[in-house]
């Protein structure tokens, strides 16, 4: 299966290759092929690729690999030969998560919004499959797709000034963990020991777009023998 | 060792930023304005990508434990070694026990200073950088505090006895200043969603640099921008120099710590060779935005990097003269 596409510039040194302005998973499912098949090229001058929803964006040095012409030359070549190739498998990964409580603040809101019990909404949520359409917005921020209408819900009407690493949120029909402190506005059901930002490793992103996730609830016991063995 | 004495406003460790870790959503960073951080690295003999001290607005005071090759470049800051006024823009030599002092900002916002040598920092991402929002990269991932010490890399070249008279030309440091800025840029993506009046008005009128911008992005406040319909777009790659409009209609530049994607509208990309322009504005002035064709950034690009090549040779000539080889 090849996939149209189009090009255009994103800046001097960046092109970026777009096969849909839609969220699909066949699409994604294309984009994390794309992606993989370049970077396994180790194309001389080319030192960044990014997936994202839809599109892949490639970062090149035009003084080792030329023009924008000369790029999209190169690029229009290698996606032929996309097809030749087996898509990636893709990993799954399961994160653990001690929901409510001091750790998921907003559980019982979630549950009150929904009619439900916050027992009901981490079934539902621990349920899910959900897939990486890519890493971005912060270090390893991943944006996951899969979350039940169920349990969908607006964000908060004030954010918070200070979301704790590890929170685990849902913002309208997102869902996600925040790798770092930051200021934030999501509901926030719970939090994972797990360090999704990780400076110091040679894959400093736990997730990797393509992945698929799962929630494994955690006692908050649990989450104290997780932390004590990874801070 | 280099102890630092005063911090000055907001002082971090940068060089020229983090290459291959954008997939895991990490900034490429690095130096605000690339143009003055390299050839401050240039005059002291480094490569141009060592990490240097960004200093903006005001600028620290180092207390030097060591001989020490270095140079300061970009904005233009009072300077001083024990007191007496220092020149920008060229190599100095500084004795142990000497004190730098650089004090406010006249013209321009962003100085660096170059240590020959480098500093001895370890490497996060294979960036020296500091990315505050993340602590990580420089001096502990932070800005430079009363009482931190630097230390310098071993390979440090003796220091010479003779004063170097020899400098940057002003032709080529002269993007530092004016209140008014003239900022090259291309058509971005979405730029064709925008109303035909937003389009025109965005690449004639002025717009204001406001308080609210730093090394991740510059808020700019001026006419609002309107698209033609508000069909919402789905995050994408964006870079250093991005110029996005978020529904309410003020433009937002992306600056060095940008995030990786976006999911604001794109009217226009700032061409590479004018970001050090920007880098340069400070709270208050005004950037006009020029249109040009994709093609006339690309020659400009490639005709800045010619230009540092000849800059550098220049000044390994320099020093070739004076008896140091790199």
């Amino acid at each position: 299966m090849t996939m149209d596409y189009m090009m255009f510039p994103l800046s001097e040194y960046a092109v970026t290759i777009r096969f849909s302005t839609k969220v699909d998973e066949a699409v994604n499912d294309y984009v994390h092929r794309v992606a993989v098949f370049l970077e396994q090229q180790k194309k001389d001058g080319i030192f960044d690729i990014v997936p994202t929803f839809s599109s892949v964006t490639v970062y090149y040095d035009p003084l080792v690999v030329g023009n924008y012409e000369e790029m999209c030359e190169w690029l229009r070549t290698e996606l032929e030969r996309v097809e030749q190739v087996e898509a990636p498998p893709s990993r799954t990964v399961v994160i653990p998560v001690c929901y409510g409580g001091e750790f998921g603040p907003d559980l019982e809101e979630v549950a009150r919004f929904h009619g439900m019990t916050e027992e009901e909404v981490i079934a539902i949520h621990a349920q899910g499959r959900y897939r990486v359409y890519m890493i971005g917005f912060s270090p390893g921020f991943a944006y996951l797709g899969g979350l039940s209408p169920k349990i969908a819900t607006p964000r908060r009407a004030t954010p918070r000034t200070r979301v704790p690493a590890g929170s685990v949120g849902i913002a309208g029909s997102q869902t996600g963990v925040y790798p770092l402190a930051t200021p934030g506005g999501w509901q926030i059901i719970g939090r994972t020991p797990l360090a999704l930002f990780r400076p110091e490793h040679d894959e400093p992103s736990l997730l990797r777009a393509g992945d698929i996730v799962q929630f494994r609830p955690i006692t908050e016991d649990e989450y104290r023998m997780w932390s004590d063995q990874h801070d | 060792m280099i102890e630092i004495i005063h911090s000055g406003f907001f002082t971090t460790v940068q060089d020229q930023g983090r290459v291959g870790y954008r997939k895991a959503g990490v900034p490429a960073g690095g130096a605000m304005d690339s143009l003055a951080s390299r050839l401050a690295n240039l005059l002291v003999g480094n490569d141009e990508n060592e990490a240097v001290l960004e200093m903006t607005m005001n600028g620290p005071t180092l207390r030097f434990a060591t001989d020490a090759v270095i140079a300061i470049c970009g904005g233009e800051f009072f300077c001083t070694l024990n007191e007496r006024p220092v020149s920008m823009w060229r190599p100095l030599t500084v004795r142990r026990g000497d004190v730098l002092a650089i004090g406010a900002c006249q013209k321009g916002y962003r100085g660096y200073i170059a240590f020959a040598g480098g500093l001895d920092l370890p490497l996060v991402m294979n960036s020296r950088s500091t990315y505050v929002q993340a602590a990580i990269g420089g001096l502990h991932g932070k800005p430079l505090q009363k009482g931190d010490i630097l230390s310098l890399r071993s390979r440090a070249m003796a220091v010479p006895n003779i004063p170097i008279r020899w400098g940057i030309a002003f032709s080529a440091r002269n993007y530092i200043d004016g209140k008014k800025k003239v900022i090259r840029a291309a058509a971005g993506p979405e730029y064709s969603t925008f109303t035909a009046e937003s389009r025109a008005q965005f690449f004639s009128l002025a717009y204001e640099v406001t308080p609210q911008s730093d090394r991740m992005g510059y808020r700019l406040q001026g006419q609002v921008l309107r698209r033609k319909d508000n069909t919402e777009m789905i995050s994408e790659a964006v870079a250093f120099g991005t110029v996005q409009v978020p529904a309410f209609g003020q433009p937002i530049v992306l600056m060095a710590d940008c995030q990786t994607t976006g999911g604001y509208p794109r009217i226009a990309q700032v061409i590479a060779a004018d970001l050090p322009i920007l880098a340069q504005a400070r709270p208050g002035d005004l950037i006009q935005f020029q249109k040009v064709s994709w093609q006339e950034a690309q020659r400009l690009y490639v005709e800045r990097e010619r230009q540092l090549k000849r800059w550098k040779i220049i000044i390994q000539q320099k020093w070739r003269e004076m008896g140091y080889a790199h």
